[in-house]
Order: structure tokens, then C-alpha cells, then sequence
């Protein structure tokens, strides 16, 4: 995307927007401009997610079919998270992880990562995500960073979704560690927001975390992936701010790829419900827009969306996908019933019925995508 | 059409092919049969090579393609020796296409790692025809250095946007004295036919055919495509700069 100053850090960035002002432009619907089509900047990027009419998303969707088929092929790449741990210290009110839910709280330990690691490779998976809540004292970094090596001897792709680390060397450690890929989602970039559903623990910090993926890009990391959990404020502007993100750690981070996630929030634990709902028509657009702005940016689709809407995705924008997935520690070798799920699935099919849905849609289902020997 | 040679290994047919992005390991079988190929290029990242059932792999009938191991992914010299290395010793060839692509966007190759990365991997046994800028002075030293032959690009990768860097492989061709593949940016078969037209050895093609809706059948095509520019380029084209069968100033001195 042309324009990024990344002179600047990206919070200044974020500070220099009039944020009512871009809510109040996303939301005024503008005609979609053919040269908002090819490789548009910030502003243009911006005009893709304001409201369009049935016909303007059918053209967009044309586009980004056409781009996602020629730069990535019909193909989809699978993952698996595996949760290492649902402590957390965060209060963050929309996720069943926070700590004063009264969830039953698990720590895996090394063996039972392991055991969990064995399951979905017998399944066939050989791109894994570590996922844990944010507990540093029963999930240091360091022990993350062991599992890592664990696991990479099984894994060729190995990713983390962790607390944000404090410095450029503890994520250095890491991809030492042979971990290549961080996701790290700003859950909403809008600071009045964050600090409302972030009352407590170190993810109030929000500069703290939106900083990170600067720390993990100067570490190294192969990819850097970003997201917003759609649901929480108004999804035109997390979607466009998630953007502007992107762009700036594409252009900053030259080598690295940037990949953008669009988890949606869908009820949490005791029916929490999304404050502001991005429908299925919010999710296809910011998705479309995502794939007309970043062309060489995998878009990551969980499975916290429905089955039907992620085969018809996997043909619009989508690259990678999870499949099969249990968000809590120890949910493939224990079962449902072992501990407290982060959030409910509404994809539940198996990895083998995903991969035969891909299939029937003419995607080819690609478990293995990297190699230990690059990173 | 004459056979082409490269690292002393004769092969029929002047068209590489890839394996990435098709719909279904089936879709890729059928277009590498209808292409005509001999040499198909598999990037190793994306096999599995502790599994000897891996989809891809299996899919071809490796006693009637020839096998090269792609570095795809990596991003410098060391991390594509690592991949070579692993590719002979899973598959036990030492062909190699090398590729060190640091930048994940347009995935233009590094001239300086590529160099770096060809000198040692011919000193460690391997064949090596590297991925390239079309430089032509980058052409020359990886000829020096060894390589089997040298692949400067058309357009970036997948763009399909054909041979945008005319000119640099026009020289590159005139100065090369291994065989030149032009890889990268064919979107078409007149793309493949206008390369071959230009005295290039032999071309690359993997997008435009697994993304085309007949994959099949422009496979046939880009056969077709390459075969009319070789003929072309050989039968003395109007125009263009082949060499004469004699001096046309033979006798005359």
C-alpha cells in the first residue's frame, strides 16, 4: 500500500487520525471506483469498506476471486491451535478465559502439550498454533519457547498466539526456538473501546500491545499476523484500522508476510453477546477488501465461522483455515468436557470433512506449507 | 525441435512446469500430461517428506517426469542450502532449482544470495539452475560460477504479465553459454511463444495454467505455444537476430 510513513511509530499513526471523522466517512456509502480495484492506498482501501449496494459486492468479489485464485492458486492451508493453558490474569469481558470467570482453569503440562501435538499430527496437520492464555508465571516464554522446540521436531510450521513479550529479544528467543509465524490481535484498535473491555491486567496497556508486532517484526519473525475481533466496536473502522496496521508492518517489515485474521466474536462463555454484530455481509466485504488491498496477504478464517460461510470464503479471500479445532488445553486427547473453552465452535466439523467440503468446492486442502529447514 | 541439454541430461520437451496452486494433485497430473513436459519443478516445503504417501508426490509418475526440487520459501542463502540439502537427500537427486526470495510480497529474487547460495551448492555436488533477476551481469557470474543454466524472470511470479524484462534477457541469451529458462511472469502461451522467439532455451510455467479454468487444455496450449516459437526462432524469423546458417560474407574476403 503506497504512502505508509513508517518513520513514525504506528500508535502516532493511529493518534493522527480523527477516528469520529473515518467512523463517519466508513459510513457513508461511496460508489465503487474501478481504480479502487487495482493495488488502492489507505483512502482507497477506506472507500472499499463503505456500504455498497448488492452489485458493487458481486464486482468486488469478482476481484478479489480473480486475486486470490492467481497469487495464492485454489488452495487452502490448514492449521490447528492447541491450547497450551486457559490462565489468564486479563479481565478482558467478552472472553471465557478472563479471570474472574469462575472457568475450570488448565495447565498442560509438557507431556500433555506433546500428547495433544501427537493427535493432530496422526490427523495430518504439520502447521500448529500455540495458544495460551496470559499467565506468565505458570507459561513463561521460556517454557514456550522449550515447547516450541518440542513441537517443531513434529511440525514443520510452527506459530504462537500468546500475551504480548516486553522486548525484541524475548521474541527473538522464540524464532531461535524455530516458532516463524506470531498472531497477535489488537482485539479492537479503537483506544475508548479497548479500555472499556479491557478493565484489568496488563492488557489494559494498549500502546504496550499494539507495539508488539513491532517488537516480533525487528525479532525476525517469518509472519506477522494481525486482526480485529469483529463484534467488539464498529467493524468498518477495526477492519480499516486493521489494515492500516498491516500496511504499516508490510512496508516496515519487508520480509515478512503480513496476515490478516478476521475472527468475529460469536457468544462467549455465560452468553455474552457482541456489542456491535458484524452480520455475514460485514464479514464477505471487510474480507473482499482485505484481498483487493493486501493481494499477497493470506486471510485467516477460524473456526468461530459457520461450515457453509467458510467453503464459499475459501473461494473469495480466504488462504488458511483451522479445522477440527478445540479452544481449550487438552481438548484433543480429553475430549470436550476437559476445561474451559475460550469460545464455542461454530465450525464443528472434523479436519476430514473439512478437507473433503475444500475439496468438493475445487480447493485443494494443503496441510504442509513450510519446511524446518527455512525457519 | 532439437533436444535441449542441460548439465548433460537431454530433454525433449521445452517447457518446465510447476506443481503449486492447482485445485487437486488430479487437476495437476492431467495438465503435466497435456503439457508434454519432461521437467517439473516441486517446491519442497510443500512436501512432506517424512510421509511416503504425500498427496503431491504420489500423484506423478515420477519414471515419466523429471524431478526438480524447488528452495521456494527461502529467504537467503543458508535457509535455500538447508532445503537443497534436504531435497537430495529425501529424494536422492542433485538437481536443484534455487530460489532465495527475502521478500514475500512480490517474491523477487535476492542477486546476492542467489550468487552466494549457487557458489556452495555446486561446490557440494549439486546442479544448480538459479532463479534470477533478468540481469545480465548476474547471468554471467552464475555461469561462472557453475550454474546448469540460469532463469531470469519474465514479471514477478504469478503476475502472468509476460516478458517485461525483454531487453536484459534479450543480452542475457546473446552472452549465455548454458541454456536460458525464462521463469516467472508467463501468463500465456503467446507470452511462452514470444520468449522462445526471443532464443530462450526453455520456459517455466506454473499460474497461468493451475489458475486457468481448463488447466488441461492451456497446459496443451503453453506445448503448443513453445513449440511455435522455437520453430520460429530457428527457421531464421524476418527480424529477429538468429544465427545464419552462414556468414554472409563467406568467399567474398
Amino acid at each position: 500500500m503506497k504512502g505508509i510513513d513508517t518513520t513514525k511509530s504506528f500508535e502516532e499513526l493511529v493518534k493522527a487520525l480523527d477516528l469520529n471523522n473515518l467512523e463517519e466517512q466508513l459510513n457513508h456509502p461511496q460508489s465503487l471506483r474501478e481504480d479502487d480495484l487495482h493495488n488502492p492506498d489507505f483512502h482507497g482501501f477506506i472507500r472499499l469498506l463503505t456500504p455498497k449496494t448488492d452489485a458493487e459486492l458481486e464486482t468486488m468479489a469478482h476481484t478479489a476471486s480473480r486475486i486470490t485464485r492467481e497469487r495464492f492458486g485454489r488452495v487452502i492451508q490448514l492449521y490447528a491451535p492447541l491450547y497450551i493453558s486457559n490462565e489468564c490474569i486479563n479481565g478482558c469481558t467478552y472472553c471465557g478465559f478472563r479471570h474472574d470467570s469462575d472457568a475450570h482453569r488448565v495447565t498442560l503440562t509438557d507431556d500433555e502439550v506433546m500428547e495433544e501435538a501427537e493427535a493432530l499430527h496422526e490427523t495430518g496437520f504439520r502447521h500448529i498454533l500455540l495458544v495460551s492464555g496470559e499467565h506468565r508465571g505458570k507459561v513463561p516464554p521460556e517454557r514456550i519457547a522449550r515447547l516450541a522446540r518440542r513441537v517443531k521436531r513434529r511440525f514443520p510450521s510452527v506459530a504462537i498466539e500468546i500475551y504480548p513479550l516486553r522486548t525484541v529479544e524475548e521474541y527473538r528467543t522464540m524464532v531461535e526456538s524455530g516458532v516463524e509465524n506470531i498472531t497477535l490481535y489488537q482485539e479492537t484498535y479503537l483506544p475508548d473501546y479497548y479500555e472499556k473491555y479491557h478493565p484489568s491486567g496488563p492488557k489494559r496497556d494498549y500502546s504496550f500491545r499494539l507495539a508488539a508486532l513491532d517488537r516480533a517484526g525487528a525479532a525476525g519473525f517469518a509472519r506477522l499476523n494481525v486482526g480485529a475481533l469483529l463484534g467488539l466496536a464498529p467493524w468498518r473502522v477495526d477492519s480499516a484500522l486493521t489494515g492500516y496496521h498491516a500496511a504499516y508492518l508490510a512496508k516496515k517489515f519487508w520480509k515478512s508476510v503480513v496476515a490478516i485474521s478476521t475472527p468475529r466474536m460469536v457468544d462467549a462463555h455465560e452468553g455474552i453477546t457482541p456489542p456491535f454484530p458484524a452480520n455475514d455481509r460485514a464479514l464477505i466485504q471487510a474480507v473482499l477488501s482485505y484481498r483487493i488491498a493486501f493481494p499477497d496477504s493470506p486471510i485467516v478464517v477460524s473456526t468461530r465461522e459457520p461450515a457453509p460461510l467458510r467453503n464459499r470464503l475459501a473461494l473469495l479471500g480466504a488462504t488458511t483455515m483451522s479445522a477440527g479445532s478445540k479452544t481449550e488445553p487438552g481438548g484433543y486427547t480429553h475430549g470436550d468436557e476437559h476445561a474451559e473453552r475460550q469460545f464455542e465452535v461454530e465450525d464443528q466439523r472434523t479436519p476430514e470433512e473439512v478437507v473433503e467440503d475444500l475439496k468438493r468446492v475445487g480447493v485443494d486442502p494443503v496441510w504442509k506449507d513450510w519446511d524446518g529447514a527455512i525457519g | 525441435m532439437e533436444n535441449l541439454i542441460i548439465a548433460g541430461r537431454t530433454f525433449r520437451s521445452r517447457l518446465f512446469m510447476g506443481t503449486g496452486k492447482f485445485s487437486s494433485p488430479q487437476a495437476m497430473v492431467e495438465a503435466l500430461e497435456a503439457s508434454q513436459c519432461e521437467m517439473v519443478t516441486v517446491a519442497v516445503r510443500r512436501v512432506d517428506l517424512d510421509n511416503p504417501h504425500d498427496p503431491m508426490m504420489e500423484a506423478i509418475d515420477w519414471k515419466r517426469f523429471f524431478l526438480l526440487p524447488n528452495t521456494s520459501g527461502a529467504r537467503n542463502a543458508d535457509e535455500a542450502v538447508r532445503v537443497a540439502r534436504l531435497a537430495r537427500a529425501a529424494t536422492g537427486t542433485n538437481w536443484v532449482k534455487l530460489e532465495v526470495t527475502p521478500d514475500p510480497r512480490n517474491l523477487l529474487p535476492d542477486p546476492v544470495d542467489t550468487l552466494e547460495a549457487t557458489i556452495r551448492l555446486i561446490k557440494e555436488g549439486f546442479i544448480v539452475l538459479p532463479y534470477m533477476p533478468a540481469d545480465p551481469i548476474l547471468a554471467r557470474r552464475l555461469e561462472d560460477a557453475g550454474a546448469a543454466a540460469v532463469m531470469p524472470l519474465g514479471a514477478p511470479i504469478g503476475t502472468k504479465r509476460g516478458i517485461r524484462t525483454r531487453d536484459a534477457i534479450e543480452m542475457i541469451i546473446e552472452n549465455a553459454s548454458v541454456p536460458v529458462v525464462v521463469d516467472a511472469g508467463i501468463g500465456a502461451p503467446s507470452h511462452a511463444a514470444e520468449a522462445m522467439e526471443m532464443g530462450a532455451d526453455a520456459v517455466l510455467v506454473n499460474t497461468a495454467v493451475a489458475v486457468a479454468r481448463d488447466p488441461k487444455r492451456i497446459a496443451a496450449a503453453f506445448h503448443l505455444g513453445v513449440i511455435a516459437g522455437r520453430e520460429a526462432r530457428l527457421s531464421g524469423m524476418a527480424g529477429t537476430s538468429a544465427p545464419e546458417a552462414s556468414s554472409p560474407l563467406d568467399g567474398l574476403l
